[in-house]
């Protein structure tokens, strides 16, 4: 990323004089603005001024320590309710546990009505979650469309199941589960994909250790933006 | 003050024939809508009173374009996109694409949390983002899985809304992401941020920190009034150019933090499975993309002579710079006028004049972005990706044109 000039501490506070004007963002980083009156130059101002906002330049974006003293301190209590998201390396995971059998006690009875007794799913609304195909082995998924992108064949991270369960689910009372249930059917669903055994446990340590078959077949984004390869050309 | 009746459509109608008492009135048929009965009008709209006004406006009785939906919760329902004009899609039309329906929630109840990595964790209202400095921006969101079917297992009869229908363009009011970020002091060390929607799946989608110091918002407004339900009210995330699914509706908290969750809609849905047996995960912006509205299917070309082809054509990663028609299915290509000004992460409509002589013709077009990338045939996707590729579509698409002049899709570019 580019290297920009912070023009930011000026912009905010002509935006704050310029109150009710359009297009403020841009028409302050172009130059100060001279009077309220003075209608924002806004052909003259495209949007690509906005690119002025990146930050990468200076450490905390633009314009850091600049405020408008708007909105009000978070209650801890307020985020904590909120907060429930575990992160690949499961440093958030809660207290608690469940076993695979209690899982599939849990499944039966709270999951199986949409996905199936067996996890086949009824696409597209419930999606298929269980079945480790030989096929996907070779993670053959991009010449394959038919092959199921199940949690053992799949999935990157442990944690993204509990993460998943215990905010979405289960589909009729979605965010209803403890959180000893949501270890439960985490270690069902892993133990019928074959990642863990059928006799395990799962707590906060033992998700953290479960590594998925497929973890290290995930990279980030390699595209070219700028032009396509030859062969792309029509 | 009365309140006008309200009437519905068919009243209204009924009402004007009852006023022309029996006479010949003249109905056309509405395409595609057939249970509806042709709308009666009468035959010299100068000799009568028209309707009066209206708390709320409507359609022509004539023009009845519809979005096609799934109907369940977690579905989708897409653009019309042959029915419109311009770049603007009516927020009515706007696709729909939900993991757990449309949430019902209460503006003066709906607060949008930003905490993590900040040096002060601060509660916004709905009411207190509206008094920061807004800006008003022009943008397309496109889901990530559009023309899936298209692409996969296309057929002749595909419509325009089914190829494309899941990009859609409003102008949208809001603020910075950054005034946000510097409100509560986003630090230094904060790389990736969670987003996460108030509906029943609490949608979550991590974010690089780069992306609000570069043009993200907090937008309210769509199209000069707030946002509508499906489209996240009271309060969404839009990350212009970058795939539908990260533009989290409902958006209730920011959590700042220095990687990113894996949750489920970056790992195990919106990543694209490669032929090397990998699968990209992150792929953010969408690459150029164009199609030709019209003519396309079910069209049928009336008349020899001259036609203008037109479409849309929009890039995530900035301005269109150029789009090429071709009539005889890449042959020969011809560059086509811009009708409005390219603008950033915002569709262009285009257009090329053609005389059809009355011979078979396959018609398409191939869009460019400022930054030179340009969009690839089906084929050429296929030997990057692998027909099983999940998400971003992009191939050029086409429409044959019949000696009787019918129009049905053509996919094989």
């Amino acid at each position: 990323m580019r290297a920009r000039t912070n023009l930011n501490t000026r912009t905010t506070l002509a935006c704050l004089a310029l109150a009710g004007a359009a297009a403020c963002g841009d028409a302050a980083a172009n130059g100060p603005a001279t009077s309220a009156s003075t209608p924002a130059a806004a052909p003259a101002v495209g949007p690509a001024a906005f690119t002025d906002y990146d930050g990468a330049a200076v450490a905390g974006g633009p314009g850091a320590g600049k405020r408008f003293g708007i909105g009000s301190a978070a209650a801890r209590t307020a985020i904590a309710a909120m907060d429930r998201d575990v992160g690949p390396d499961g440093a958030e995971l809660p207290p608690g546990r469940g076993t695979v059998a209690e899982g599939r006690t849990l499944y039966t009875a709270q999951c199986a009505a949409c996905h199936g007794l067996n996890g086949e799913g009824n696409e597209p609304t419930y999606p298929r979650l269980l079945g480790r195909v030989a096929d996907a082995e070779g993670f053959k998924f991009a010449s394959d469309p038919k092959l199921p992108h199940t949690i053992g064949n799949y999935w990157p991270h442990a944690t993204t199941l509990f993460d998943y369960i215990r905010r979405a689910m289960p589909h009729p009372q979605p965010g209803s589960l403890s959180d000893d249930q949501v270890y439960a059917l985490t270690a069902y669903l892993l133990a019928q994909d074959d990642v863990i055994a059928d006799d395990a446990t799962l707590d906060a340590a033992a998700l953290r250790a479960v590594k998925m078959p497929y973890a290290d077949r995930f990279r980030p984004d390699d595209r070219k933006p700028t032009a396509a390869p030859a062969a792309a050309r029509p | 003050m009365t309140t006008p009746p309200k009437l519905t459509r068919r009243e209204m109608l009924a009402g004007t024939a009852g006023l022309v008492g029996g006479a010949m009135l003249t109905g056309l048929p509405l395409e595609g809508q057939a249970p509806e009965p042709a709308p009666a009008v009468p035959p010299d709209a100068t000799k009568l009173q028209g309707a009066p006004t209206a708390p709320l406006g409507a359609r022509s009785p004539f023009e009845a374009p519809t979005r096609a939906p799934s109907g369940a919760t977690t579905g989708s329902s897409l653009t019309p996109l042959q029915d419109l004009s311009g770049t603007i899609t009516p927020s009515d039309l706007h696709f729909e694409r939900h993991h757990a329906g449309i949430p019902a929630l209460d503006p003066a109840r709906h607060t949008l949390t930003i905490h993590g990595l900040v040096d002060r964790p601060l509660t916004f209202t709905v009411d207190d983002i509206r008094r920061f400095p807004q800006v008003v921006r022009t943008h397309f969101v496109e889901c990530a899985g559009n023309g899936r079917a298209a692409f996969r297992a296309p057929k002749p009869e595909m419509t325009a809304q089914q190829v494309a229908g899941m990009l859609s363009t409003s102008e949208y009011t809001g603020v910075p992401l950054a005034t946000l970020f510097r409100e509560v002091g986003v630090r230094p060390e904060a790389s990736w941020f969670l987003a996460e929607g108030g509906d029943a799946c609490v949608m979550t989608r991590s974010v690089p920190v780069a992306k609000a110091w570069d043009d993200a918002l907090i937008v309210w407004a769509q199209n000069g009034e707030p946002l509508r339900p499906a489209q996240g009210y009271p309060l969404r995330l839009l990350l212009p150019g970058w795939e539908g699914n990260i533009n989290v509706k409902w958006v209730r908290r920011l959590e700042l933090g220095t990687r990113p969750w894996m949750t489920r809609w970056e790992t195990s849905k919106y990543t694209d499975p490669m032929p090397d047996g990998t699968a990209r995960q992150f792929t953010f912006e969408l690459d150029a993309k164009s199609v030709i509205t019209s003519p396309s299917h079910p069209d049928t070309l009336a008349r020899k002579g001259w036609h203008a082809i037109s479409g849309l054509a929009w890039s995530g990663r900035g301005r269109i710079a150029r789009v090429e028609v071709s009539t005889d299915r890449g042959a020969t290509w011809h560059d086509a006028e811009f009708l409005s000004r390219p603008e950033p992460k915002s569709p262009v409509r285009f257009q090329y004049l053609w005389e059809w002589t009355g011979r078979e013709a396959t018609l398409l077009s191939r869009a460019t972005d400022e930054a030179g990338f340009v969009q690839p045939t089906r084929t050429a996707l296929i030997a990057e990706r692998g027909l099983g590729t999940d998400y971003h579509f992009n191939p050029v698409l086409g429409w044959q044109v019949a000696r009787s002049g019918q129009v049905t899709f053509f996919a094989e570019t």
